[in-house]
């Protein structure tokens, strides 16, 4: 194989078992393959409909993804993604319920800050307990994780529910008309938009730029960064506050953009997806952008599958976890090919 | 004992459009060290990873013993009882010797009886050519013990052939002589065949039995040892008769102190004193060379001058400023520090030959601007200082961490001492490298002094010092013990020093 084209010949050959290995699971499960993969396609690339279905929930998926890819270029691990999202929600809910009297775009601005804010602490305070406390950061994102339902269930429940909502208790209102647009005459909201931007923006960042270039020093190796001079502890900071704000900011998205207020969907396993996204998109930002909209696919065919196959809900997530293993896998065959040839990736 | 033990037929291989190896044979014989030399990027780690099944020749093959089997990947060469010790440590730190040897076995069993583990272990241990405590941790042994405890690694594992790269790189004299003397021992007496790679010829002369060396790839040819003179190796290795340049040592103008250590002191990882209210001075257009037995804080004090490890007490002033390691700095006071080990300490090993040239530069214009990279610049930038120390490949694109060891020293020489540095931190600079790049080194190190350079040299290699030094300083327990000038160098003076046995050591 020639070996420029290893990078996106393997990670495809995964998906494509992948699919051969879902298909023996869902005739396990009593369904036709073949029928199947048609609904998926049908439920997520068929029309336009399912597109929008498809985008709309790709959008949080691709920032939950950076949350774990960001941080990912400095060699570490973050799972937090889930309670930045959660903890971003909440936060924006609670900015957009005091901006209630303010102009639209204000509210706006005000609960994506809020959000990134603190997602951004969150992640950042996992980042400083790796390098201060030496504490590892994947078990204390993990724990965070719990740590931020918690919270959301607690407040939501108790002091900050609305006490109209009844069978699923919720925050206030953030205000209708303060809610985030669609683009054009779709019903894809405008997070889309902001996660694509996003990822376009951290790719320029990491690619382009002198900050990239320090951010690899550091993650390749510590060490030679130090003896370059590099502040290596303001790197991590920074690098996992933009990890967790780019969750953060997702948490937002789903209050502003669809529910209007904070809540238990909140806890939808955005985060948790993201995982899996980053590294099957082996943490590089513009590929995160397909793999995002192929796990949004999954997820908004995940209804039809259950409709029209009688299957149960678990099965999208049992997709999911082959493509994530298949594709886990590859990398290793890969890293050991390179070095079999004397290159290395 | 005589006989073949391991035989290499033209093995070829390429990387990329870099031929790394073009046609080489070898013959091993059993019951010797047989030496394999040649200049930094001639192939040697090539070929004998080639012979260890870690790559795969594009040509050839590598047969073992009179039955000739076939070695096609490491499991073969394992099976087969070939054994390599690699030039960098694969001990596990934190774990002790008992526990690394045992670690070292293929197929261990699920459940480990350490107490019967370790009679057996005692038992091998005494007709293994050195004696370890079996209970040391790891990270408590001097670099000679660590080495020796990978040879034994792999004696332990029954080899019938050992391979050695560059086995004696991190050891001092003495410790090469006593590792090297026992293991010829043992090859005489249990017909093991031993492969070594060094760029030593005082190692050749003394141990080996047979030569082979190699030159760009090629096979240059194989001769007994007792037959060939010094200079006629080194002809091999390099084409043509060496002549080495004599070094100019310039009366320097007096350009004031620029480097200034204060009463500083630095804890180990375990949180010991290592380097203990150590103080002294560099100036301008001077050498200052800080002589000792490995593990007597030399690390530590590099460390902390690079930025990689805190102090605990004390300052260091550069330039007259305190100095604290930070880039703006670094980059202000052209202050440049190359530490040993550069793969582990200097370079990122993924990122390429130009981004690593780049480290001091990338983030200053022309090689950026407005934070925005410029790939190009970098690029340029590196090729020209690529060009100038004779880096080979002349690829700046391939990751730093393929170049042979040697050319990753020069590479990361050639950033620090670019750019006309005002302070220069180097600590042994010609670790691996071949006889004509350390005499290079030597030279641009004597230039960067005549130009202005404060340049704190720290060795383990005592002649080097005397060489190049205009003061000698011996460090041993994390102190300054004694101090002389290169003329008055009494290198058997300067020992006694060195092993700690001059009794307390004084203020200096
Ligand atoms: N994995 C690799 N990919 C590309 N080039 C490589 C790789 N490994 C080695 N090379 C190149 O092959 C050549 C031979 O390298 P090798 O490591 O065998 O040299 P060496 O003789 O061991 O030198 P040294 O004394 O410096 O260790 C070098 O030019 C090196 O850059
Ligand atoms: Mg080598």
């Amino acid at each position: 194989m020639p070996i420029a084209l290893a990078p996106f010949l393997i990670p495809l050959s995964a998906l494509l078992l992948s699919s051969v290995l879902f298909g023996a699971f869902v005739w396990m499960a009593g369904a036709t393959p073949s029928d199947v993969y048609q609904s998926i396609y049908r439920g997520a690339f068929g029309t336009w409909y399912s597109w929008q279905n498809t985008l709309t929930r790709a959008a949080p998926l691709m920032l939950t993804a950076l949350c774990t890819a960001l941080p990912a270029r400095l060699g570490l691990v973050v799972i937090g993604g889930e309670g930045a999202v959660v903890i971003g929600g909440l936060v924006a809910a609670l900015a957009g319920i005091a901006l209630l009297d303010a102009h639209p775009m204000v509210a706006l601005v005000g609960m994506a800050l809020a959000s990134i804010i603190a997602g951004g602490a969150l992640i950042g305070l996992v980042g400083w307990l790796r390098q201060a406390r030496n504490v590892n950061e994947t078990i204390s994102s993990l724990l965070f994780n719990y740590i931020c339902i918690a919270i959301l269930n607690f407040l939501v429940v108790g002091p900050l529910r609305d006490p109209e909502t009844l069978n699923k208790p919720s925050t206030h209102h953030i205000g209708e008309t303060h809610m985030l647009g669609y683009l054009g005459d779709s019903s894809i909201h405008m997070g889309f938009a902001f996660g694509l931007i996003a990822c376009l923006i951290l790719w320029i960042l990491y690619k382009h730029t002198t900050f990239g270039f320090a951010v690899d020093m550091v993650g390749g190796n510590a060490r030679a960064a130090r003896l370059s001079g590099l502040p290596v502890r303001k790197i991590m900071l920074l690098v996992t506050f933009m990890g967790g704000a780019a969750a953060g900011l997702a948490g937002m998205i789903e209050v502003a953009a669809v529910h209007g207020r904070a809540n238990a969907s909140l806890n939808a396993g955005y985060g948790y997806e993201g995982i899996l996204i980053a590294f099957a998109a082996r943490h590089h930002p513009l590929a995160i952008v397909p793999m995002a909209i192929l796990f949004g696919g999954i997820r908004a065919a995940s209804d039809l599958l259950q409709r029209n196959h009688d299957l149960p809900d678990a099965t999208s997530l049992v997709l999911q976890g082959i493509i994530f293993v298949l594709v886990l896998a590859s990398e290793a065959i890969y890293a050991r090919m390179a070095a079999k040839s004397g290159y290395k990736s | 004992m005589t006989g073949l033990a391991l035989e290499a037929i033209n093995v070829s291989k390429r990387f990329g459009d870099l031929q790394a190896l073009d046609r080489v044979s070898l013959k091993l014989k059993k019951g010797g060290i047989h030496a394999l030399l040649g200049e930094n990027g001639a192939g040697k780690s090539t070929l004998v990873k080639c012979i260890v099944g870690f790559y795969t020749p594009d040509e050839g093959e590598v047969l073992l013993g009179e039955h000739q089997q076939l070695i096609s990947n490491p499991r073969d060469a394992h099976d087969l009882g070939i054994g390599m010790v690699y030039q960098h440590f694969t001990l596990v730190p934190n774990m002790t010797v008992l526990e690394n040897l045992v670690l070292a076995r293929p197929r261990l069993p699920s459940i480990i009886d350490w107490n019967k583990e370790r009679m057996a272990i005692a038992e091998r241990m005494k007709g293994m050519p050195f004696q370890l405590p079996l209970d040391a941790p790891v990270n408590h042994l001097a670099a000679g013990e660590k080495q020796k405890l990978e040879i034994i690694k792999q004696l332990l594992l029954d080899v019938k052939v050992l391979i050695l790269d560059e086995p004696t790189s991190v050891l001092t004299p003495d410790e090469a002589d006593e590792v090297l003397g026992q293991i010829k021992d043992m090859a005489r007496r249990t017909g093991l065949a031993v492969l070594m790679i060094t760029h030593k010829f005082r190692e050749v002369v003394l141990y080996a039995d047979d030569v082979t060396v190699l030159r760009r790839g090629r096979y240059v040819g194989s001769e007994r040892v007792g037959d060939v003179s010094v200079e006629k190796m080194s002809e091999m290795m390099v084409g043509r008769e060496f002549s080495g340049t004599a070094l100019a040592r310039e009366p320097a103008a007096d350009q004031g102190v620029k480097l200034a250590i204060d009463a500083l002191t630095i804890e180990d990882d375990s949180g010991l004193p290592a380097v203990s209210n150590l103080s002294l001075t560099v100036k301008g257009g001077e050498i200052v060379g800080i002589a000792g037995v490995s593990g007597n804080g030399q690390r530590e004090l590099v460390e902390a001058l690079a930025g990689q490890r805190p102090t605990t007490g004390g300052e260091i002033r550069v330039m007259g400023e305190r100095y604290r390691g930070e880039r703006q700095e670094l980059l202000r006071h052209r202050f440049h520090c190359l530490p040993e080990e550069p793969l582990r300490n200097a370079s990122v090993s993924r990122m390429s030959v130009a981004e690593n040239l780049g480290f001091r530069c990338f983030d200053r214009p022309p090689h950026s601007i407005g934070g925005f990279l410029r790939r190009r610049a970098i690029n340029a930038y590196a090729q020209r200082l690529i060009a100038e120390f004779k880096v080979s490949p002349a690829n700046t694109a391939i990751p730093i961490g393929n170049l042979s060891g040697g050319n990753v020293q020069r590479a990361i020489l050639a950033r620090e001492l670019w750019d006309q540095p005002n302070v220069l931190v180097v600590a042994n600079p010609c670790f691996g490298l071949d006889f004509t790049a350390v005499a290079e080194i030597h030279a641009r190190l004597m230039a960067a002094r005549n130009a202005g350079a404060a340049v704190l040299l720290i060795s383990e290699d005592l002649d080097e010092i005397i060489e190049l030094a205009d003061r000698i300083d011996v460090i041993s327990d994390g102190r300054l013990v004694y101090e002389t000038t290169p003329q008055a160098a009494d290198p058997i003076v300067i020992g006694h020093h060195m092993a700690g046995h001059a009794g307390e050591p004084h203020a200096h």
